[in-house]
Order: C-alpha cells, then structure tokens, then sequence
C-alpha cells in the first residue's frame, strides 16, 4: 500500500496528532537505547487506548505491513528499532496505573508506565514492584515484559517473568488474548512464559498483571575490596555455600573502580582488583544476623578492606559507584558498548582473564560491572566512534565475549534481550532445530511474520552466511583445553 | 551410555510418528490419576525412567541439573546432603515420583505462595520433540534471554509437547529454622489474615486452613522465625513437619475420601467459595481444594473459579476423566492447536490427555 493510503487510514483511527510522518518528527524514533542501530520507520503511533491499538493491527495486518512495538525506547539490543516499510508502535500513551489490590498484592497497569512509577504508587500500602532493571526510571513496564528484565535484586526477588500474573495481549489480526490470571497459576499452556521476554515477537501486550511484595524492613550493605578478582568470585560462592541469598551481589573491576571513584567520590578503595557489593535485607533481626555472616565470610575470604554501611544515606553512597558505573564509563570514553552475557560463576575468572586478552588484542578497554550472585556479566567496551573502523572492532570485540560466555555454559543474553545486536550470536548458542522451533512458535502466534520482523530469533539463511559453528552449552570438543 | 537410551527414545518416537500410533509417556506412574483418561489404552508405552541420573550439580550456583528419569526423592535427598532443596515443594504422590513427572504435571506444594511455583525454578531443558528431534532451551545460569522461554512452556504441558530428557533447576538453601503456628479462627477471618500478613515482611513460609484452623509455617533464621512468632501469637505446633508433609503429598485426613476432588486455583483475597462439600486452603487463600459429591454441577465449580479470577481442575475422580482441566476460551484453544502442531505435527505425544481437542 501507498505511504499516502496507509497515513490516511491511520487518521481514520487516530487523532491527527498521533500519527507521525515527517521526517524530523520520526528521528526520535530512528533507535532505542543501541544508537548504533538506526532506521527510520514508515510512521510511527501513538495510540492512546486498547481499541485504536486493535484497530492499527487489524489495519497493518490486512496491509502486511510490519508492526515493531516500542515502549520507553531504552532497551539495549535493538529490538525497538524501527522496520524501514513498518508502522513503529508507540505504546507511550498507555501509561495509566488501572487499579492497585493492596489485599491482593497485585498492581494491573498500562505498558507505557514506568517501571519506578509502580512501586511508587504501591510505597503507601508497604509494597513494592521487585524488578529494578538500572533504567528503572524511564524504562516502561510493557518494555520490561518484552525483555524479560531483571535488575541488581534478580537472584532473590527474580525476573520480570516471576513477578507478573497476568497480561492483555493482542494478537497481530487485533483478536484478544487474556493470558494468565489473578490466581497463582492458570489452565493450558504456560504462555506466560512464553510471552515474556519474546520481544515483541508474538503479540502486543496492552495490560500488565504485576505482583507486589512487601517493602523490606531494612536494607544493609558489605562492600569488601579484594587484591585479586578470583579472591572475590571465591567469596561470592562462599556467601552462597553457606545459605545465605543476598539481596544484590555486585562486582566491579579495577577499571572501574577507578572510573566511577574520579567521577563520583563514593570512597571505593583504588587499590582493589574488585570490589564486591553485597546487600541483605528482610527484618531488622535476619538483616543483623545475615550481615555478621556476610561480613565473616568475606574477611575469611582476604578481602583487603571491609566496610558495612551504618545508615541508609551510607548504603545508598556505597551503591552510587555502581550504579555510576555506566554513566562514568561515558565520562573515560566517547562511546561505550554494554555487553550482557551470563556464565556460571565458577568460570568467571577465565572469562574475565579471556576479556583482558580481547582487549589487549582489539587495543580496546574494557569495564567490567558483574551482577555476581546470578553470574551476569556487563563488560563496557570503550571506544570512541569517530575513528574509523573502531566501531566495527568494538563489536567485533563484543561478539567474542558472548561466543566465550557460550564456550563457558552460559548464555549470550541475560537480560537485555537479543534484539537486532546479537542476532548473529543466536546462530552459535542455538542449533538449526531450535532456532527452527523458534520459527515456529513465531508462527503459531505471527503466521505472516509482521510483529518485529527480522529481530530476536536469525533466519537460517543468515546462520548458513555466517558460517557460525553451533557449540552445545560449553560441550566443544576438547572441552578440557583452556580456551583463553 | 546416556546417548544410547536418547536414541532409542528418538526410534521410539519416529516410528510412533510416521504410523501416526500415540505414545503414553510414563515416568514413575504416581501422576497416572491426573489429567484426562482418555489417552488410549492400545498406546505404546514410553518409560522415561530408563533416562536417570544427575548430570551436574554446583551447590554454590544454585543449580541442579538432571535427567528426566531421575527420582525426585533421590534429587532432594542429594539437595539436602547440601543444605538445598526445591523451593516448590513439589507432591511426589508416590515412591517412584520422577523429576520429569513433576514438570510436566508443573504442580507445586505448601511453599509455593512464598517463594514460587515449579516453572519459576526451571532454567533449562533438553527435549525430543514430536518428531525426534533432540532440542535444548534456556541454561544453566540464573539469567537468560536468549530465545523464546521454550524450557517453561513445558512445564504442566502434560507432555503434550515433548518428551523431556534434561532439566535445570535454580535450588535455594534450605531455611535453617521452621516452626508452624497453629490458631483456630472462622474462614473468612483466615483469608483476610493470610492475605494481609502476605503483604508484611514477615517470613511466613505456608498456609493452611482446614477444619477451622489456620496453620502457619515460618522459615528463616532463628531470630527472625522467633520475632515473627511474637507478632503473630497462636500456638506451635509440634511435629509440624509431618503436617506439611501431609498437605503436600495429600496424606492429611481431609483428603481421605470417595468424593471428587477439585483444585480451585483462584485470587487469593476470594471470600469463603460457597460450594457444597468441605474445603482445605492453602497459598494464603489462592488454592481451594474441594471434596464434594460427583452430582454437584461441574459448570458452577468452573463458573465460580473463572469467577474469582482462576480457574477449577478436576483433580481425583475415580470415573473416566475426559474434561479434566478448565476450558479454555476459542482464541486461547487456537493458539494451544498450533503450538501443539508445531511440537508435535504427527499429535503423537499424550494426545488428550490434556485437552481433548489435541
């Protein structure tokens, strides 16, 4: 259909204003939180209601016209940008918090709201949203659902997928599907599961179901400094050894110790190798007896340096450096690119003695910000685009860390979704049949492809290209060799 | 060794294909009574118990993984040895109850309301589809995205979907101190107390309310167990593990009867359900189980529990089952077709034994 058909027909389900067409009003549009990647769409949506939703599918899929969903647009990988024949799906203006059940503990919300702005709205009846990806202030919660996220409390409270019971969700003809329930489980199929996370692959969610659970009473920090990186990974398993789940359980590297401390002050020992961040909480009497046990366990582990925070002002110092660490790493460097692999914590060591070699090789740094307790990794690679050709290195780079995160047992994506960024990574952690099985599930919900084409799952054709070797879950032959 | 018997699932599984002949996948057999019956009884057997054993498992990750085959008191038994356990508590009903089983019938026991049901523990999964083919999803790592989340869709699938092999599980520490209060009270007291004390960081690990009183068990640190048990008052309860255990495995004198027993998963805050028969309570009010007589219309038990925002299972009957779990709605039932066809094109897996259209 005509650019000029398609813009006319979305003026008979929309007010004027809600339809973008110009160019300079599509630019804010072109990416999401992955500059690197831009397009610019056919016209983007802002719909304000459930219905005018229902009508742009029913229009876009009579049209094929592909339909790319966006929430806040921070995401990492891509999976909001825009398709270049496509309506771009702004789900912004649903951003009305329905109903709050205290009794109940469950919140029902629109995708445009903001993660924070849940427990906000929740804080007066002692409850609280668990999920605190670190863009937890812009980031909507549809986004959340799309990819899965989790956030630095993940291995305690876990991910968005265990903290939602029910979602609305539109199929790509407009046909409605109520997915899940108010009860703890639901009759059929777990598609709650299968929705989350899918990237806006299989449908448009246009209500969420969130739990809430109640405000911890208190809230304590360790921050230990150790002289040696393995020493830290140590102490982490000993926490866990000894049946303790924290909170949160950070680890930042030297690098960038040093970079969050110029920025920020937050008074991290620069003589570390790493820093572990290790928070408990619960009542007053569990956080008393946790700390005393973490704080042990870390000095029998050789940190250098043990500080336990008096006071929530001092608690949330202790964390500023951490959740600094992104922003200084743009203060020490033009541009920087997040990575997102997850590893069995027992390799960490070998990935990160893997990551400096990279480095060394490619003449890029790199940062490394460790969600420790649930072994997922955010190296930083540095590097500055107006040089030439140090963009495509930098992500030369970054797709070698998430092959070494495969070749360990883990995982390309923890939390931040594959998107359009580590489509060609697919190919190595997933062989033909499940990446077909992939297709497939697509297609009972999408037959005709047009929900985020191109994003999330790589054709076969794009794998056969590639030439990419699938290695089952670090089952390599010579599995023994050191590969770093 | 462990390849050998994948292969002669796979043969298995291909030949029941290409004659279109069904399989009736069979771990232990403690689960036979649940879901529908009318899976043929002419069917070719699949005994997964063939396919055993721990694959790998690091206390400190907090992750198990084993084959299918394994049995469930053999995989908790090794958690133990370490301190861990499956935080689901799932039912055995029986000895010889396997891993596979209980995903796949994705029940969860007493703990659930507190710290998550089956599907929320699992990681990772390697499977045979309908067609043989040998598949894996998800890891064994605490955070991954990678993929649509397949491993989950397993769980309570009936196994419908796939013939599981291996699963990964995230285990949790076992709480150092348990105690149970025990307080008499009318039920709609109950339901309002459980809910509320469910949203006050208290460390209340179950709830059970049967026959005019409300069972609690809190789990945690000795203080904190103990400042709980000063707020919350009521009378503890000695030998409370063997309540708990009869609630889980359904031992506990309520469920000895002739009568249907129906599974009432609905939102927690649902005043007393109004149906005849006696009801047990747990979850903090999210789970009825219902005992009545085989007369009482099934359509307003469904109706009642679609109503308080869940749904009924038919769970025991000692008739021929056909409609066991709640109907689902035209859209949702085409989306369960097609995920079923693309699982299993040849409908070779449990045909009916979840729904009967598939």
């Amino acid at each position: 259909m005509a650019l000029q058909e398609l813009i006319n027909k979305l003026f008979m389900i929309l007010p004027h204003e809600a339809v973008l067409y110009e160019i300079e009003d599509l630019k804010p549009y072109e990416c999401d939180g992955l500059s690197a990647y831009r397009a610019l769409p056919l016209v983007v949506v802002l719909p304000h209601t459930e219905e005018q939703i229902i009508k742009i599918l029913q229009l876009c899929h009579a049209t094929r016209t592909p339909v790319v969903a966006r929430g806040a647009g921070t995401g990492l990988s891509g999976g909001a940008l825009p398709h270049a024949q496509g309506v771009l799906l702004s789900l912004a203006r649903l951003n009305q918090i329905v109903a709050i059940d205290p009794l109940a503990r469950m919140a029902r919300v629109q995708p445009g709201v903001r993660n924070l702005a849940i427990s906000e709205a929740a804080a007066m009846y002692g409850l609280y949203y668990a999920p605190d990806p670190s863009s937890q202030i812009a980031c909507s919660i549809g986004g959340n659902v799309a990819e899965n996220s989790g956030g630095v409390h993940c291995l305690k409270y876990g991910l968005t997928v265990h903290n939602i019971v029910k979602l609305r969700v539109l199929m790509i003809d407009g046909e409605y599907l109520e997915i899940g329930g108010e009860s703890l489980d639901s009759a059929g199929y777990d598609l709650l599961a299968l929705m989350t996370g899918s990237e806006g692959m299989l449908g448009i969610v246009t209500e969420i179901t969130v739990k809430l659970i109640p405000t911890p009473e208190k809230a304590q920090l360790v921050m230990a400094a150790f002289d040696d990186v393995i020493k830290a990974g140590n102490a982490v398993a000993n926490v866990i050894g000894a049946g303790i789940i924290p909170a949160g359980m950070e680890m930042m590297d030297k690098i960038t110790i040093h970079a969050v401390e110029e920025f920020l002050h937050a008074g991290y020992d620069l003589n570390a190798a790493a820093i572990l961040l290790c928070e408990s909480d619960g009542s007053a009497e569990e956080v008393a007896d946790e700390i005393k046990r973490i704080y042990a366990i870390m000095q029998q582990g050789g940190a250098t340096k043990i500080s336990t925070s008096r006071d929530e002002a001092e608690r949330l110092r202790f964390w500023a450096g951490r959740k600094a660490a992104f922003p200084a790493a743009g203060r020490v460097s033009p541009d920087y690119y997040c990575m997102d692999g997850t590893i069995p914590r027992k390799r960490l060591a070998d990935v990160l003695r893997g990551i400096e070699k990279l480095s060394q090789e490619y003449g890029l740094r790199c940062m490394n910000v460790f969600h420790a307790g649930d072994g997922n990794l955010h190296p930083l690679i540095l590097y500055d685009a107006n040089q030439a050709g140090e963009l495509e290195r930098t992500e030369e780079f970054g797709g070698k860390i998430l092959e070494m995160c495969i070749h360990a047992g883990g995982t390309i994506t923890g939390e931040h979704g594959v998107g359009i960024e580590k489509i060609n990574q697919m190919c190595i952690q997933f062989g033909k049949e499940e990446l077909e099985m992939f297709h497939a599930v697509k297609a009972a919900f999408d037959p005709m492809g047009l929900l985020n084409p191109g994003k999330a799952v790589p054709t076969l054709h794009r794998c056969a290209e590639l030439g990419a070797m699938h290695v089952h879950r670090g089952e390599e032959k010579f599995a023994e060799l050191p590969r770093f | 060794m462990r390849q050998a018997i994948i292969d002669q699932y796979k043969a298995v599984i291909r030949a029941a294909s290409e004659n279109k002949s069904p399989l009736q996948i069979r771990g232990g057999g403690t689960k036979h009574f649940y879901g529908n019956s009318s899976f043929g009884r002419g069917d070719t057997l699949l005994d997964t118990t063939m396919y055993h054993g721990i694959i790998d498992y690091e206390p400190t990750e907090l992750v198990i993984t084993a084959c299918a085959g394994t049995r469930l008191t053999d995989l908790e038994s090794l958690l133990a040895q370490h301190g861990q356990m499956l935080a689901f508590e799932p039912s055995h009903f029986g000895a010889n109850a396997t891993l596979g089983g209980c995903m796949a019938v994705g029940l969860s026991g007493p703990r659930r309301a507190a710290a998550g049901a089956a599907r929320d523990f699992v990681l990772g999964m390697r499977l045979l589809d309908g067609k043989g083919r040998d598949l894996r999803f998800g890891g064994q790592v605490m955070k991954n995205v990678a993929g649509y989340d397949v491993s989950r869709l397993m769980v309570g699938a009936m196994g419908t979907l796939g013939v599981l092999l291996e699963i990964s599980l995230k285990v949790l520490p076992k709480p150092p101190v348990e105690i149970t209060l025990r307080m008499p009270m009318d039920e709609a007291a109950a339901i309002e107390r459980m809910n509320q004390w469910a949203g006050k960081p208290l460390p209340i690990s179950a709830t059970c309310y049967v026959e005019g009183v409300l069972f609690l068990r809190l789990s945690g640190a000795e203080s904190a167990v103990r400042a709980a048990q000063a707020k919350l008052g009521g009378e503890e309860l000695v030998e409370d593990r063997d309540f708990w255990q009869s609630v889980r495995e359904q031992w506990h004198d309520f469920f000895q009867s002739d009568k249907l027993l129906w599974r009432l998963s609905i939102k927690s805050t649902t005043i007393p359900v109004a149906l005849p028969g006696k009801q047990l309570l747990e979850w903090n009010g999210g789970l009825r189980w219902l005992l009545c007589d085989a007369s009482v219309d099934q359509k307003i038990i469904r109706k009642t529990a679609k109503d308080a925002g869940g749904h009924a299972t038919l769970f025991r009957s000692h008739e021929f089952r056909d409609a066991v779990f709640h109907p689902l709605d035209p859209v949702m039932m085409k989306i369960h077709r097609l995920l079923k066809e693309q699982f299993d094109p040849s409908k070779i897996l449990n045909p009916g034994r979840l729904y009967p259209e598939f």
